[in-house]
């Protein structure tokens, strides 16, 4: 009874009318209250992440993420600094240990600030790799899967076989292989990860295909090329910024994990997972070096899966209605 | 009739079969028809009767595989369409040859305003500048009648009415000037008075550019309005042709005997309207002979076994049906 409801009092909004739905989508955004705290904490990290490259990297940063204070180490935070002991550019420049200090005494605050970058970029660049070859062997496999069989095939058991690994571990091997760079991290995570993409591209390919303004481009004269890459892939898009979101969000902790296993971005560079790894050793005495990073990674990647959860929501009208 | 005029389009003994799981469907079966400059021909049959499909064959829009073209030719100016790689085909398309659907609803990306699918009709062809562009499609769709042209641009096509939405449809078709447009049941999808509106543009349209036209429908009336020549399709073959004149005060074929009967008018008001018995055979399933002897009230025992040959009454009327010829002499 519920559903029929739902199903029914849909006024104004047409299932398949991408543009209705991009008309409500504000509106029904503010309506979803997880999503819009999931868009509001991506958009507070986002800019976190910006401001800490800025303020960490350069000849003299603001906050130097690298700068050891031995006899500082392990303080708690919000402590002060003792500032007989220290030089004055060694100083924290907040005049406090926001999350204090890790055991060589490097200022966990700003070893935080350098870390969100290397997620924020890993997160949307593997993601963008990871798109990037999904639409476009998605887009082939379903567009030239009806004439082609076997290019369909080819790709789709391809899709299949990646499905089989089980991916952390393939990245694993990858990484020990490569020279330990931030790049080919996120290039391995993005070549790991597509293949969902791929299969709802496919899927959408194989109804948009039949649709009549599809025929009405061929008939105009239009090239299959044009047709995929302009008409096709903009009324596709709405799953597939569904599971970038959440792809992101699973990119950041795979990086993460990485890091914590110790195959992630080369160590003077602080990451989040490799805070929290540096850290696991004081746990007891020093709960702060674990619980920063590890709170981080948790408030990120969970906003980014309500946000994504949120816009599945908002853009399947089936489910919509439910949100109320 | 003239003979003089210079025929365009030429569809010869074209058959086109669909395979169906393990089922070989043959949705047209040797169809030929022509199109001259200037003129409307109108290909008339029931749904499934091939119209659709022998259309879509002009311009290479049928999937292969399922479809097959297992026969014939489509000469364009003397040139074989059937024979063109994608590549060249993509030329004719649009620009030589233009098409227009039966749903103006689905037929336009909704994700792109007006302004830009009618610009992409007119860049895919030529290479013009953006303010050339911009002008072209105003232009084009204040000559389809769309009011406020400049305003219409950046609408999207929800915001439009259906008619509006065939008349921006019509546009696009017309954007680089083609010198055949295939109209696939246009007026199908519109309530009656858009329909008449529509078919005044076709007509109109017709006239101004010299365009050559055919029509593809299941409803007389359009034909009686806008016909030059007409060929009547049932299952998969054309069983009549001849100008629109001839076949609706003189038809020759039980068919379409069958069908302008079955039109309602003043003369028969109040009466049961008649109607043909039976359905349109599944092109998978095809009677053997006649494909129409099931269906007809003047069959004889060869209509079972013996397909019939083109019986001519001259003057390009031609009709499938050797009874009626026989009967008449």
């Amino acid at each position: 009874m519920m559903r029929d409801a739902a199903d029914t009092v849909t006024p104004g909004f047409q299932v398949d009318d991408p543009v209705a739905l991009q008309q409500g989508f504000g509106q029904l955004l503010k309506q979803n209250r997880l999503a819009m705290i999931g868009l509001a904490v991506f958009v507070v990290f986002f800019c976190i992440a910006l401001l800490g490259l800025g303020l960490t990297s350069g000849r003299n940063p603001t906050f130097d993420p690298s700068v050891v204070r031995l006899q500082e180490k392990l303080r708690p935070p919000l402590s002060k600094p003792n500032l007989e002991t220290l030089s004055t550019e060694d100083v924290p420049r907040l005049g406090v240990y926001l999350f204090g200090t890790d055991d060589l005494g490097r200022d966990v605050f700003a070893r935080m600030l350098q870390g969100a970058w290397v997620s924020l970029t890993v997160g949307f660049v593997a993601v963008g790799i990871s798109v990037f070859i999904g639409i476009f062997m998605g887009g082939i496999a379903g567009y030239f899967g009806q004439r082609h069989t076997f290019i369909d095939t080819l790709i789709m058991r391809f899709v299949d076989i990646m499905l089989c690994f089980p991916s952390f571990f393939l990245i694993l091997t990858v990484v020990a292989l490569l020279p330990a760079s931030m790049y080919n991290i996120m290039i391995i995570i993005g070549l790991t990860s597509w293949m969902g993409t791929t299969r709802f591209v496919r899927a959408e390919f194989l109804s948009l295909r039949e649709q009549d303004f599809v025929t009405a481009a061929r008939a105009l004269g239009v090239s299959n090329f044009r047709i995929i890459f302009r008409h096709m892939i903009p009324n596709a898009i709405a799953p597939v910024l569904v599971s970038a979101t959440i792809g992101i969000a699973s990119a950041i902790l795979t990086e993460a994990g990485l890091s914590f296993l110790g195959f992630g971005v080369p160590p003077p560079h602080a990451t989040w997972g490799g805070i929290l790894s540096d850290g696991k050793r004081f746990i007891f005495d020093a709960p702060w070096l674990t619980f920063a990073p590890g709170f981080a990674i948790l408030i990120v990647v969970l906003s980014f899966n309500l946000f994504g959860e949120g816009l599945r929501d908002i853009l399947n009208p089936k489910l919509r209605e439910r949100q109320g | 009739m003239d003979n003089g005029k210079d025929i365009l389009l030429s569809v010869q003994d074209l058959k086109v079969y669909f395979h169906l799981n393990q089922r070989l469907a043959q949705a047209v079966d040797g169809v030929s028809y022509e199109v001259r400059k200037g003129e409307t021909v109108c290909l008339v049959g029931e749904s499934g009767c091939g119209k659709t499909v022998s259309a879509l064959t002009t311009l290479g829009l049928i999937p292969q595989p399922p479809g097959e073209i297992a026969g014939g030719q489509v000469l364009f100016k003397g040139q074989n369409l059937l024979d063109l790689g994608d590549d060249e085909m993509q030329k004719i398309r649009g620009n030589h040859i233009a098409m227009v659907f039966q749903e103006p609803m689905t037929s336009l990306n909704p994700v792109f305003t007006v302004g830009d699918q009618v610009q992409e009709a007119i860049m895919v062809h030529e290479k013009v500048s953006k303010t050339e562009l911009r002008q072209r499609s105003v232009q084009l769709l204040e000559d389809v009648g769309l009011p406020a042209p400049e305003e219409r641009l950046a609408d999207y096509p929800h915001q439009l009415s259906g008619g509006q939405r065939q008349r921006v449809m019509i546009a696009m078709a017309l954007a680089c000037n083609p010198e055949v447009v295939i109209a696939d049941e246009p007026t199908t999808a519109l309530d009656v008075t858009i329909q008449a509106q529509i078919l005044n543009l076709f007509g109109e349209l017709q006239r101004e550019r010299d365009l050559s036209l055919l029509y593809i429908t299941h409803d007389l009336g359009v034909v009686a309005n806008i016909a030059d020549r007409i060929y009547i399709m049932y299952a998969g073959i054309i069983v009549e042709q001849g100008s629109a004149p001839e076949i609706f005060h003189d038809p020759r074929h039980p068919y379409t005997q069958g069908l302008l009967a079955s039109l309602p008018n003043r003369a028969k008001r109040g009466a049961r309207l008649h109607s043909i018995p039976g359905t349109v055979p599944d092109p998978a399933y095809k009677p053997g002979g006649c494909p129409f002897h099931p269906r007809c009230n003047l069959a004889i025992e060869t209509c079972q076994s013996r397909f019939p040959e083109m019986c001519d009454y001259g003057n390009g009327h031609q009709s499938r049906c050797p009874v009626l010829y026989d009967g008449n002499g």
